[in-house]
């Protein structure tokens, strides 16, 4: 008779917990807005604006290269059931477009550099724009933005999150410049492998050269890596930096012809995962000038 | 004088990666173009193409397991190469399926097993540019095993010269006098592999194979014995790879496609005025020598 008891009171505790659940479920996905970004950085900045209320998933993950993303099936299911694609724009995804088209999604798509006035190439234009930190507060603006039309009750929480992550962008700021101001103005000179930090390099006053253009696909040619060796030799650049998207072995050769040191590794187009340098935007600002001063500065790394 | 110095050695004279990427294009040529004639003689231009995408997936599977180093992306694509090869040479001979067909199947399984394993991994830096080296990135390690190959290369193919000729000219004669055929044929093949692999590492993507075809197409219009064209196709390469560099050096052509488009070039001055067969020569052949 216990017995029975026992198990009659168990079927109707799992009843009971079955019905919870199905009644909290739909409520959740309700709740929580799915956004898309299209590469880890603007990821990073979704979460910080949009904090538990917002589900954040990135195409192009940690430590890959959006230049030349091909990307998969499951990446049209995620933008399709997306209710924000959050793009960078200036050319830097060239193929989302028809990813977003084929998926038959219709999530709003942001462009996170709207606003933004680009440098150019010629007839291009730069879209590493996020490397600025002015830029970067804008980035944090039009999402902030966005987030806060797809759910307007949830607008003040958008708004204050955002207001408490510009601020601590406007402190990295202040940093940058702290750091910058260590290097000799005659030695604010940088080689990396591609021409990512065209921003960074206006807004902060240091000069970078790369074998690679704007983008990774390009290839060099031995022109470029000798003008590249010539430069280095005539400035007497101290230092050569890695990238973690890009092919190591072009820097390391012209490292072994300059006698530059290999000052460490930069992350221009992509965060590392949670146990890498840089798994937030600020974490990369900061690890990317730390390095920089610390080659440039003659001081060796403490890490 | 001193213009043509500056435009051809001073390159060389004066940055060592133009030297290194020299040393690396001789020794590839040295080891490829002679493959690069027997591929042709024995009709299997092709073959370089298909074997190239079988090696890819292995090479990029050994960068998936220990990152940018170089010899297990060797070893990864000489494993896939070679199973490829030998499960095609095994079943073309076993069954009634021709070899080509054989080896396109394997190749194209071998591809789409190295996408499917590279994608699972998640990775999705572009591996073409990051596992194959940059003809201007030869470190001491790339040149050392570029030319390790080679040099194997030159000795097993002096060891299989005879059967390998008379196979190409007359299978039918070889295999009324001896059993060497098929352990010839074998060792052939796992050389083509070794070759590409090596030109993976100098030229970066597919264009390993264009050093190892090119080259053998420009010798057939020059000679008609298979020592001539073997000469006449490494000099062929090693002209192109100077040639090229020389080309990516003064005008910013990146200098792998650089190199196969001085080839390319050749080829097609060796189709109009080559001494065997060149289209010029057969629309105005020489006067008939007179008694």
């Amino acid at each position: 008779m216990t017995a029975t008891n026992q198990w009659r009171l168990c079927v109707l505790a799992i009843c009971a917990a079955t019905a919870t659940l199905m009644a909290i479920m739909p409520l959740r996905a309700q709740e929580k807005i799915q956004i898309v970004a299209s590469f880890s950085i603007l990821g990073d900045f979704a979460k910080n604006v949009g904090g538990d209320r917002v589900n954040v998933t990135t195409l192009v993950g940690p430590n890959s290269d959006v230049h030349v993303y091909t990307p998969a099936p499951a990446d049209a299911k995620k933008i399709a059931d997306a209710r924000l694609v959050i793009i960078n724009g200036l050319g830097l995804e060239g193929w989302l477009p028809r990813l977003v088209q084929s998926s038959g999604s219709k999530a709003a798509i942001v462009t996170a550099t709207t606003n933004i006035t680009p440098r150019k190439f010629g007839a291009h234009v730069d879209p590493h724009a996020w490397q600025n930190i002015a830029n970067a507060k804008t980035y944090v603006a039009n999402i902030s933005k966005a987030l806060s039309e797809a759910a307007p009750a949830d607008a003040e929480f958008f708004r204050s999150n955002a207001e408490a992550y510009r601020t601590k962008l406007d402190a990295l700021d202040e940093e940058i410049r702290l750091w910058t101001a260590q290097i000799p103005p005659e030695q604010r000179k940088v080689i990396s492998t591609h021409d990512a930090f065209g921003y960074f390099s206006s807004a902060y006053g240091l000069v970078f050269v790369a074998p690679l253009g704007v983008s990774t696909e390009s290839e060099a040619s031995a022109r470029d890596i000798a003008s590249i060796i010539t430069q280095i030799k005539t400035q007497k650049i101290p230092a050569v930096f890695l990238e973690n998207i890009s092919d190591p072995r072009l820097i390391s050769r012209i490292a072994a012809e300059t006698g530059a040191n290999i000052g460490g590794t930069l992350y221009s187009d992509s965060l590392t995962d949670e146990k890498g340098d840089a798994p937030t935007y600020i974490d990369m600002v900061r690890h990317n000038i730390r390095v920089m001063r610390n080659a440039l500065a003659g001081v060796t790394l403490r890490r | 004088m001193l213009g043509i110095y500056d435009a051809l050695i001073a390159p060389f004279t004066e940055f060592e990666f133009m030297r290194r990427a020299l040393a690396g294009v001789i020794a590839l040529a040295l080891g490829g173009a002679p493959i690069g004639v027997f591929l042709m003689l024995r009709r299997m231009s092709l073959v370089g193409d298909a074997m190239a995408h079988a090696i890819l997936p292995g090479a990029a599977i050994g960068f998936l397991i220990s990152g940018l180093n170089l010899f297990a992306m060797t070893f990864g694509g000489l494993i896939a190469g070679f199973a490829v090869a030998i499960l095609a040479g095994i079943v073309a001979r076993i069954t009634e399926l021709k070899e080509d067909a054989s080896l396109a199947a394997f190749y194209l399984v071998s591809l789409a097993l190295g996408v499917t394993i590279v994608s699972i991994k998640g990775t999705n830096i572009d591996l073409l540019h990051v596992l194959f080296g940059n003809i201007l990135a030869m470190d001491d390690q790339t040149l050392l095993v570029i030319a390790f190959n080679a040099t194997v290369t030159l000795i097993v193919l002096a060891v299989i010269y005879r059967p390998l000729v008379i196979e190409c000219v007359d299978p039918v004669f070889l295999r009324t006098v001896s059993r060497a055929g098929a352990p010839a044929h074998l060792a052939f093949l796992a050389l083509v592999v070794i070759n590409l692999v090596n030109g993976f590492h100098a030229l970066g993507t597919l264009l390993a194979v264009g050093l190892m075809i090119l080259p053998a197409s420009i010798a057939k219009f020059w000679s008609r014995d298979i020592t001539g064209m073997i000469c006449i196709a490494v000099a062929g390469a090693i002209v192109s790879g100077y040639a090229g560099l020389v080309l990516s050096f003064q005008t910013k052509v990146p200098s792998g496609p650089a190199i196969i488009l001085v080839t390319a070039v050749l080829y097609v001055l060796s189709i109009l005025f080559g001494k065997v067969g060149g289209l010029i020569r057969m629309m105005f052949p020489g006067k008939h020598l007179e008694a």
